[in-house]
């Protein structure tokens, strides 16, 4: 499956314009602690979060993620939106909260890792 | 050891917005050396959380790295307040951070863990009101195949 997909089925909002969607996602991983994801995410998967600050996007990069899904409808700052397309790292938005958020990917045929 | 690559990276306290510069720089260097995958994430996890230690908790400090063709060992040095008790640090779970740190998603007691089980070799010494220097080695072969 890969982030267009996944874009298009859960209606996301992409903040970042102009990074390419067209990646496959392996699987994903939700936490809002960050060395939680540096130890236990794994490369290419979908990363649910509702931390906003820049700092999501040096764990994405360096732990090669897919992309980052906030969810409950909360707004990256602007310099967390510049940084994620520096960085290649997509960001999308959702309303839904967590719980369903996830529920749906895991229908959508996602697994974890 | 004909092959051996040295840098230095400086790290300033509090500077959240370049958090996680020093990491990814030593990340490109490994890609670009061509280190296996499994290695440069490793070696990435674990420079990550010696960073935004630095970041979190010091006024300033420096990441040194040093790769052979044998390994890769970085030494993180940090003017801070120090560790009063490092077995205690190194308690999953444990954190000293403020609650401000918490909010940002740092400070789930998992960084020193998380460098221990990333590397090979590690090592913490701390002296109070000085600063922590924090070291750890990376093998890039096999400790059997590097004997032999």
């Amino acid at each position: 499956m890969n982030l267009q997909e996944i874009m298009t089925n859960l209606s996301l909002e992409v903040k970042t314009p102009g990074l390419n969607l067209d990646r496959e996602v392996t699987g994903g991983y939700v936490s809002d602690l960050l060395s939680d994801v540096m130890g236990n995410a794994s490369q290419g998967n979908i990363w649910i979060t509702l931390q906003i600050h820049l700092n999501i996007v040096a764990v994405a990069s360096l732990k090669g993620l897919a992309g980052i899904i906030l969810v409950n409808n909360r707004r990256p700052d602007e310099d967390t939106i510049t940084r994620a397309v520096a960085e290649n790292i997509p960001l999308m938005t959702s309303d839904l909260p967590t719980f369903e958020l996830v529920g749906r990917l895991y229908a959508l045929g996602l697994r974890c890792r | 050891m004909n092959n051996v690559e040295e840098g230095v990276f400086f790290l300033t306290g509090k500077d959240f917005t370049n958090a996680g510069a020093a990491s990814s720089s030593l990340k490109g260097v490994l890609e670009k050396r061509g280190v296996p995958q499994d290695i440069i994430r490793r070696t990435a996890i674990a420079a990550f959380e010696a960073e935004m230690n630095v970041i979190i908790y010091a006024v300033a400090g420096m990441m040194k790295y040093r790769i052979t063709d044998t390994e890769i060992s970085v030494t993180i040095q940090d003017m801070g307040q120090g560790i009063p008790n490092i077995e205690l640090a190194m308690t999953e779970g444990y954190s000293t951070a403020p609650d401000y740190i918490r909010e940002m998603g740092f400070g789930s007691g998992m960084g020193l863990p998380n460098i221990k089980k990333s590397t090979d070799y590690f090592v913490i010494n701390s002296m109070i009101g000085e600063g922590t220097t924090l070291e750890f080695t990376i093998h890039l072969i096999p400790c059997d195949k590097e004997r032999a």
